[in-house]
């Protein structure tokens, strides 16, 4: 039982550093409908930013903690918006397929420009936040795990309020539903656009924050695996629904870390793949997605 | 005799002859041609795919690497019985090596089968997952199966791969993919991309056509995966990763979906790209990538895509009419 509920508290804080990177990805696919490959990336980004912000400041306290986050989140909104601006938006109905072709390619650029500033090899990451752990029957739960829960679910209802009670909120999901009609009633869609991503690539610094603590060694190349299980995750919920991304993210880390424990360890990437290709012939919508009929 | 047969012919017949002369070839130079035909192989039978069906597939280094342990494991375990202590002559060994190709291929076309029927029924960015999730599996399998390695990968695999095998095979994979889809029968893959929904009001049958697009450029990638890995001499799973995939699609996009000779040049130019660039070692895949998202920015239907019928007759003309 206790090692049951260790496994659980595990993949809840695994699942809501999925989650934060999902939303990113579900959040841009509904206003654009691409996979933006290169937010991984900027997971990535995020982490090192808090890296280099993180070994400045004295460790160990909630304040120091809160700033490193809050810096790493300021930045990559920057980077995402430039992203969007410079290399999206000039490719803005086009072919997808090209679309999707520059998003891989700013992917790779993101991770070789990574190597050479950064340097290739793993670093360890500061801890920012005090490192406390607390047993109790047995259960042993780690500060770090108990902040990235508290933090993802912080952001997350920001997220809800964001996007349904706001202005822009309600312009990002008209976009969504309809862009040449968000743009008949007045919605500013560029702004919209760039208001996406800046808020996706912030969750994605978020994320890239709370995987550096519990996984604490850093290199370029580390938003590959996580960005694609997060996808995954966004895939399972429903791609474009943000309810279905976090859903499916906390689905994801739980049945990660429920088969990581098992004697099928060795399986555990190929297992999260599997599940989705289940998702998607028996459902393609995803869990929470309604299907759309394709009309001629 | 058709033209695309003579054109087949004298392909090989080059490749023989250039084969013949390998011995005076500067052997990094001999790595990056056999490379280029490799590439040209996976380049050329994915853009049957992606291009010609219009079916967005990212597992293609999935269906390479099912190729290359095959092909491997032919060599490697059932090699020395048939060939003896000797080694046996140099005609048995390339029987035993074109065998060890086919099986792979085969094996590689039936996971393409396996893969195909299930996943077609889906479209654009889910297909595209589909298969990268497949690829991730396949690569994940061969990473826990002991018997071939597991994650170490494969070893002592036999140096079989000539620049004869592989542009053998690169003739023959742009000619079947050629008359595949210059062919009556081939015309509806050309339909199913161009609109399902009115391919299938006609009546074709536009799942079969995906599938029959899916195992054909899946035989040909696991015969690349064989001559990769009797090239390589050693192959381990990572080296077959979503990565993998992504060049290979880079290749068919930068030539042009669906115009062979194009996305030929793209995988000429992205195999010896990263090799002009060693000189700048450092920012090479940061030249690289930056390149990609330029070239999708200034010319995004492709580099290499040109109507080269139209440039070929041009010429013949011009020709033609220099001569008098």
């Amino acid at each position: 039982m206790t090692e049951f509920l260790q496994q659980l508290l595990n993949g809840l804080s695994l699942g809501a550093i999925y989650a934060l990177i999902a939303l990113g990805y579900t959040m841009v696919y509904g206003v654009l409908r691409f996979i933006n490959f290169a937010h991984s990336d900027v997971f990535m980004v995020g982490a090192f930013i808090g890296f280099y912000v993180g070994e400045r400041l004295p460790s160990g306290t909630i304040t120091g903690g809160l700033v490193v986050l809050a810096a790493a989140m300021a930045g990559c909104a920057v980077l995402g918006i430039l992203i969007e601006r410079i290399v999206y938006r000039p490719l803005r109905g086009g072919p997808t397929l090209n679309v999707l072709i520059t998003a891989i390619g700013m992917s790779l650029f993101l991770e070789y420009t990574g190597q050479l500033v950064f340097g290739a090899t793993p670093r360890a990451f500061p801890s920012i936040f005090p490192a406390k752990v607390v047993e109790v029957h047995g259960l042993i739960i780690s500060m770090n795990q108990v902040i990235v829960i508290l933090v993802a679910a912080v952001l997350m209802v920001a997220l809800e309020f964001t996007v349904y009670r706001t202005k822009i909120g309600t312009a990002m999901r008209a976009v969504a539903l309809n862009p040449k009609a968000a743009q008949l009633v007045g919605i500013n869609v560029d702004v919209v656009i760039s208001f996406t991503f800046g808020l996706g690539s912030m969750l994605a610094a978020a994320g890239g924050v709370l995987y550096a603590l519990n996984y604490p060694s850093i290199d370029p190349l580390m938003g590959v695996v996580p960005g694609l299980k997060a996808f995954v995750a966004a895939v399972l919920g429903g791609i474009g629904n943000i309810p279905g991304a976090a859903l499916g993210a906390l689905i994801l880390g739980m049945v990660e870390t429920f088969v990581d424990g098992s004697r099928w360890s060795t399986y555990k990437d190929a297992i999260a793949f599997a599940i989705l290709i289940g998702i998607l012939l028996f459902r393609p919508a995803g869990l929470l997605g309604r299907f759309a009929a394709e009309k001629v | 005799m058709p033209k695309p047969l003579i054109a087949l012919i004298a392909a090989v017949l080059l490749a023989i002859g250039v084969s013949h002369f390998s011995d005076h070839i500067d052997p990094y130079y001999l790595d990056v041609i056999t490379g280029v035909g490799i590439n040209v192989i996976l380049a050329v039978s994915l853009n049957l795919v992606n291009g010609y069906t219009g079916q967005f597939s990212l597992g293609h280094a999935g269906f390479m690497s099912v190729g290359a342990y095959l092909s491997a494991a032919v060599t490697l375990l059932l090699g020395p019985k048939l060939l003896g202590d000797s080694g046996g002559s140099d005609l048995a060994q390339g029987l035993v090596f074109l065998g060890a190709l086919i099986a792979g291929g085969l094996g590689a076309a039936l996971a393409g089968l396996a893969v195909g029927i299930p996943s077609l029924r889906l479209k654009g960015d889910y297909l595209a997952l589909v298969t990268l999730g497949f690829g991730e599996i396949i690569r994940v399998v061969f990473q826990n199966v002991e018997s071939l390695g597991g994650a170490l990968g494969l070893n002592g695999i036999p140096n079989y791969t000539t620049v004869f095998w592989v542009y053998s095979f690169a003739a023959l994979t742009v000619f079947t993919v050629v008359c595949l889809v210059r062919s009556t029968y081939g015309r509806g893959f050309l339909a199913t991309r161009d609109d399902e929904i009115a391919s299938e009001s006609v009546g074709l049958n536009t799942t079969r056509y995906k599938i029959v697009a899916f195992v054909v450029g899946a035989f040909f990638a696991g015969v690349a995966g064989g001559l990769y890995g009797h090239f390589k001499l050693t192959i381990t799973p990572t080296g077959f990763d979503f990565t993998k995939s992504i060049e290979i699609v880079v290749m068919v996009i930068l030539g042009g979906m669906g115009n062979t000779p194009g996305v030929i040049l793209a995988a000429i130019l992205l195999t010896v790209l990263p090799e002009v660039l060693r000189a700048v070692d450092q920012y090479r895949m940061v030249l690289y990538s930056l390149l990609l998202i330029v070239l999708m920015l200034v010319r995004p239907k492709g580099l290499f895509n040109f109507d080269y019928a139209a440039i070929a007759s041009r010429l013949v003309r011009r020709l033609r009419r220099a001569r008098g």
